[in-house]
């Protein structure tokens, strides 16, 4: 086990240096010359030069991919020249509200999916079944941001009074106040270590920040602030666990075992679920993993359309806004989190299926 | 969807009497007992119609304000869909879709968003096909390095998730449709160069082949004519599930106008010009964004039974 995942790591590196080449390559493919892309059109060449020799961009083009693997290294991911902050910085306010949105249209996506694919191969063919194969089919097909739209406008509006009235956008109401848990619980946290980043990290997840200091007031609004965007962003996902559990139900359910577990008499209930499903499993493990990818890319679209300002909001703002340092660092590490994730999968599905070879 | 309506048997029995029925004739045939794929088909007919037809069918030029119509026309910007059918006063001009924020016929440019939208899908996967096919029956076929330096290119571009890379390389080259379908083109690129491989790696070292390759076959004929159409069956279904999904990623670039630019009647652009009236104009959100998702569904449904009746094992777990 451990030389496998060691092999898999040392087979990781070289993409990692494709993803850092590549990330790398696009910024210096922008039209456009650096230094008067920070300093102004008006810089002297005198102050360029200052500028270009200060940031090694007078050296060989090898030299200055070299400087960029090692700031990278050393956790340095460039600064944004809008919001004048080091991309770690805004990584660190951001991420978590992305983090959050992501875990919470995975819990949708697995609560809802799941059993749908479940219901649909026990009762193949049955008209529950033909619903939850329309549904997986559309669901992959619909556009995230329309969806979203299309959400905000039947709760907030058509549904407005109701007891389904959902706010629109946005993460908290006006008026609402979150301290940190750490600070509720009266920790002594020194800015700049990592327990601090961490517990920091931590807070800025409303729903798990107010349920560890116990604010439910804020609890309930952070709560449904989160439906409508991570039901939007979970579409996809649901679609395709609820397709991926069902395909591998019936490829079980055909198996001999079951039919064995089935002959002795046991309790239909206990056949589903304890010798079908969990064999079922092995697969929605990869696709449960690979989702979460596909939720990143999600979330660029469902942030914009419910006004939340997470990663994908900031990329976006960053786009608009020409702030390569915000897109090239965001990328870099998105991708970066992307091989991670795919690494963990791997490994996860050898441990969960030991008829995989780890060699 | 709804599998299991044709018994293995008689597939098998179908398989068997090659002789008389030629291969595309049994998938066409299978193709068509799917009550799924049949909707696909319809709704992409469909769309094709409007697609070639929309100049006739468009009351108006997809880009002429009201204003500017023949005679000018008093109509509100973003006026609620008016049907004289459904009991719209006929002293106001008729609008199935009302009109959008630049006094626009609405109509009209979502006929002409299915000729864009088409154009978008097909384009992009042949050109992704066209690369991919050549880099994966490259990398199959002679192996060792070019094999590996072309396979990790690939993992390096699928280690983006599709539509951040798809963003990012956007925003180098800079927005516009044609940029886009650039952009989506690359990111589709390594889908079809594995599926290539994996099928040249599959039949690589089979007789047949090496028989050419003793008749003095050139490397060129081998590869195009004896391992390539090998490939051919799962690029179809790739390549129709690739359509759907390239619709719907170059939708979410127009939207966040990195895509088509104004006033070009692309669907994902429209919907993305109007969201923030999402609440006082809802139709101008809806209409787009159904047409988006049907597209995009009629290209999975038919995806999806292309993939069945072509490879008749997967038929009862998909």
């Amino acid at each position: 086990m451990v030389t496998y995942i060691l092999r898999r790591l040392v087979l990781s590196i070289p993409v990692l240096f494709g993803i850092l080449f590549a990330t790398f390559a696009l910024a210096r493919l922008i039209p456009g010359d650096p230094c008067r892309a920070m300093l102004g059109e008006k810089a002297t060449k005198v102050v360029c030069d200052e500028f270009n020799h200060r940031h090694g961009l007078d050296r060989p083009i090898l030299v200055q991919f070299g400087i960029y693997v090692n700031e990278i290294a050393h956790g340095d991911f460039g600064n944004s020249f809008r919001y004048s902050k080091p991309i770690t910085e805004l990584l660190a306010e951001r991420l978590p509200i992305t983090f959050e949105l992501s875990i919470a249209a995975l819990a949708f996506s697995v609560i809802i999916g799941i059993p749908l694919g479940v219901i649909a191969a026990v009762r193949h063919n049955s008209w529950a079944d033909v619903a939850t194969m329309l549904w997986a089919n559309v669901g992959v097909s619909m556009p995230v941001f329309w969806l979203g739209l299309m959400l905000a406008y039947i709760f907030s509006l058509t549904l407005k009074d109701t007891i389904f009235q959902l706010p629109p956008s946005g993460r908290l109401s006006a008026g609402l106040i979150t301290t940190p848990f750490f600070e509720v619980w009266g920790w002594q946290l020194q800015e700049g270590t990592f327990s601090f980043s961490l517990a920091d990290f931590i807070s800025r997840m409303n729903v798990f920040n107010s349920i560890l200091s116990g604010n439910w007031e804020v609890l309930k609004d952070a709560s449904i602030h989160l439906i409508l965007p991570a039901f939007a962003l979970s579409t996809i996902p649901m679609a395709l666990i609820a397709r991926m559990t069902r395909s591998s139900m019936l490829e079980v359910l055909g198996q001999d075992y079951i039919r064995t577990a089935r002959a002795k008499g046991l309790v239909r209930r206990s056949v589903i679920l304890k010798h079908a499903f969990r064999n079922a499993l092995l697969p929605l493990a990869t696709v449960i993993g690979l989702s979460l990818g596909g939720l990143l890319g999600g979330a660029v679209l469902t942030e914009t359309v419910f006004n939340l300002s997470g990663v994908g909001r900031i990329l976006y703002d960053g786009i608009t806004a020409r702030d390569y340092g915000i897109v090239q660092g965001f990328t870099v590490v998105i991708a970066i989190f992307f091989v991670i994730l795919n690494l963990i999968v791997d490994v996860s599905y050898a441990y969960l299926d030991p008829r995989i070879r780890l060699d | 969807m709804t599998p299991q309506s044709v018994s293995p048997k008689k597939l098998d029995a179908e398989a068997l009497s090659l002789d008389s029925v030629s291969l595309w004739q049994i998938t066409r045939r299978r193709l068509f007992r799917r009550k799924s794929s049949i909707v696909g088909m319809v709704i992409l007919g469909l769309l094709i119609f409007i697609a070639l037809t929309a100049q006739w069918l468009a009351p108006y030029d997809p880009t002429l304000s009201m204003l500017d119509a023949d005679p000018p026309q008093k109509v509100e910007k973003r006026a609620s869909p008016c049907i004289h059918a459904l009991g719209c006063p006929a002293d106001q001009p008729q609008h199935i879709m009302g009109t959008d924020g630049n006094l626009r016929d609405e109509f009209s440019r979502m006929l002409y968003g299915a000729r864009l939208s088409l154009m978008i899908g097909f384009s992009t996967v042949t050109f992704a096909i066209i690369i991919g096919t050549v880099l994966g029956a490259l990398g199959g076929y002679f192996g060792g390095w070019i094999d590996n330096i072309i396979m990790r290119v690939m993992d390096v571009l699928l280690a983006f998730p599709s539509l951040l890379l798809a963003i990012a390389i956007v925003t180098v080259i800079g927005p516009g449709l044609i940029n886009a379908l650039l952009a989506i083109g690359i990111v589709s690129i390594p889908a079809y160069a594995r599926v290539v491989r994996g099928s040249v790696l599959s039949v690589r070292e089979m007789d047949y082949v090496s028989a050419t390759r003793a008749l003095g076959g050139n490397t060129f004929e081998i590869l195009f004519k004896r391992i390539l159409p090998n490939a051919l069956t799962p690029l179809i279904v790739q390549g129709t599930l690739g359509i759907a999904s390239a619709i719907l990623d170059a939708a979410a670039l127009s939207f966040l106008g990195l895509g088509a630019q104004p006033p070009t009647p692309e669907w994902g652009s429209m919907l993305g010009a109007e969201r923030n009236q999402v609440f006082t104009a809802p139709h101008l959100v809806f209409y787009p964004g159904l047409a988006i998702m049907l597209t995009v569904l009629a290209f999975n449904l038919l995806g999806d039974g292309l993939r069945d009746a072509l490879d008749p094992r997967l038929a009862h777990t998909s």
